[in-house]
């Protein structure tokens, strides 16, 4: 079984880029928009951001405190806005965070959680949502409907957009691929799923403002970093660390060529 | 315990626009898991909804629903404050019930 | 017809006791367990569940609207709106034709609700979705074609 759907997850990059069509406007992408305005409506992903509000303000973990008083890049315990302004430096760690990230840092430093037992099971699966998803997923929310405002003021925050930037276009692996080959021109799609190509302004925030993400297929949900991690996934790139520089710096430069757009996020994903 | 359910209950003048999410598996019991083994049937059955204790809808439902289920329905003759209620129950008897206020954001 | 008839009705196998409080009006609507028509939700065909739910012999409707997407992005999650504009409605049923057990639900609108559900359902693959409204202890039925893809891997 997972034989097959490896095969079939070959076909289907395989597909992409050998035959990557145009996805303008036909019928089928129109359709496919009207009905994600009805999903959206009514996304199960806010059952994640009760969840997360309840983890985010529930006193937990070996030093029996809640997460309230998280510096999140605006103050502790200030959470409206703050994800629409992830990535950013942080001054405590000396290095730029991206939003789960920073929650797993103050799980660990604030509740004295173990970041290798978090790191071991990071991702959504089945009936399964590690506790860093949902919180992500809250904190997100308080962001919704803001404009994202990524910072680049300090130095490191402006090298961690060209480390991102040099990380999306670095082709390697065994197919020889990098996320520009399939997010990096117009027009293309992998079956009936338009890809956004971020490195344009207008494109860029496809992406972005609709993570944490509901996704419809296995029912779960999923944060950034997971997104991340399954583009690596489907490269067949050997994968990076959970919460890792590597990631943080991808979401720099996607958010960073997000900015001035309004979040939409928690979304729902195919 | 199961989770709580999600519930908004706008009001457009004496209707009451009723969606809601509810956190379960509704498993068909034809999925097999990564051993090979099957996922056993566990799914929401009935569901129903009060207005101020006043049963207003109902439903009884298959495993074909959809994981997370989400339902949207209409309710006639209901006013600001106004208490709306749903439960729902499934094949293994669990249940769940959660309320909200109507027009209550 | 009102819930508490409809579930009698459907609980023909319920112990002469739950059956009379059922018709007492002592439990509520929906909460009994005997309501739930198995018989219906085991079918394999939407004829044979329909027999079971006694929609037999449905007369076919113009006035129930089903919206729905002509090509589903995602089977296991399908957006379905159903109105129906027929006067006296009490119920909509659902059954999708080419899923294993086609009986999806029925939904009671007939006591306060007006006329309308949204639900969102899997499809295993392309099938038409009927819809069985009850008005006036008649029957109505309508159905639409959804057409379900094979998935991407983006997402």
């Amino acid at each position: 079984m997972q034989k097959s759907f490896r095969a079939a997850l070959a076909t289907c990059c395989a597909v992409a880029a050998a035959t990557l069509a145009h996805a303008q406007t036909d019928p089928t992408t129109e359709d496919f928009e009207k009905f994600r305005a009805v999903m959206e409506d009514a996304n199960p992903a806010e059952l994640w951001e009760v969840k997360g509000e309840q983890l985010w303000k529930t006193r937990r973990g070996p030093k029996n405190a809640s997460l309230e008083q998280c510096d999140l890049g605006l103050g502790p315990g200030v959470v409206k806005g703050a994800y629409v302004q992830l990535p950013r430096y942080f001054a405590d760690v000396g290095t730029v965070m991206d939003a789960e990230r920073r929650i797993v840092h103050c799980m660990v430093t604030l509740q004295g959680f173990s970041f290798e037992e978090i790191a071991k099971r990071p991702f959504s699966s089945g009936n399964y949502t590690p506790d860093p998803v949902s919180i992500v997923t809250f904190v997100a929310a308080q962001s919704r409907d803001m404009k994202i405002a990524v910072p680049q003021s300090h130095p490191k925050e402006r090298a961690t957009w060209e480390l991102g930037k040099a990380i999306f276009h670095y082709r390697a692996g065994p197919w020889d691929f990098s996320c520009a080959t399939c997010h990096g021109e117009d027009g293309k799609r992998i079956r009936t799923q338009n890809l956004p190509n971020f490195t344009k302004h207008d494109q860029a925030p496809r992406s972005f403002i609709g993570w944490p993400g509901y996704r419809m297929t296995g029912g779960v949900m999923h944060s950034l970093q997971w997104r991340m991690n399954d583009c690596f996934r489907q490269q067949r790139f050997p994968e990076p660390g959970y919460a890792s520089d590597t990631i943080t710096a991808l979401l720099t430069y996607m958010g960073v060529n997000s900015n001035g757009f309004v979040y939409k996020g928690p979304g729902i994903k195919r | 315990m199961a989770d709580p359910m999600k519930i908004r209950a706008s009001l457009q003048g004496d209707v009451a626009d009723v969606r809601v999410l509810m956190a379960h598996p509704m498993e068909t019991g034809q999925r097999k898991d990564a051993s090979g083994n099957v996922v056993p049937q566990h799914f929401i059955q009935t569901i129903t909804a009060q207005l101020n204790g006043k049963p207003v809808f109902g439903a009884d439902i298959s495993q074909a629903i959809s994981r997370n289920p989400v339902f949207a329905f209409k309710v006639k003759g209901a006013k600001a404050g106004d208490k709306l209620s749903i439960t729902w129950i499934d094949n293994k008897g669990d249940k769940r019930t959660d309320e909200v206020v109507v027009g209550g954001g | 017809m009102d819930r508490s008839r409809r579930i009698v009705l459907k609980g023909a196998g319920a112990t002469g006791a739950l059956a009379a409080a059922l018709a007492a009006g002592l439990l509520r609507p929906g909460v009994a367990a005997a309501a739930w028509n198995k018989a219906a939700f085991d079918a394999k065909t939407t004829a044979d569940a329909m027999k079971a739910l006694g929609y037999a012999g449905a007369v076919e409707s113009k006035d129930i609207q089903i919206r729905a997407p002509e090509i589903a992005e995602n089977g296991a999650v399908v957006p379905i709106d159903i109105t129906s504009n027929i006067p006296g409605t009490t119920s909509i049923s659902v059954f999708i034709e080419k899923n294993p057990f086609p009986y999806t639900g029925t939904f009671d609108v007939s006591q306060g609700a007006l006329p309308f559900v949204h639900l969102r359902a899997k499809i295993g693959e392309s099938s038409p979705v009927r819809v069985v409204v009850t008005a006036g202890g008649k029957h109505f039925t309508a159905a639409k074609e959804v057409k379900v893809t094979i998935g991407g891997c983006g997402g």
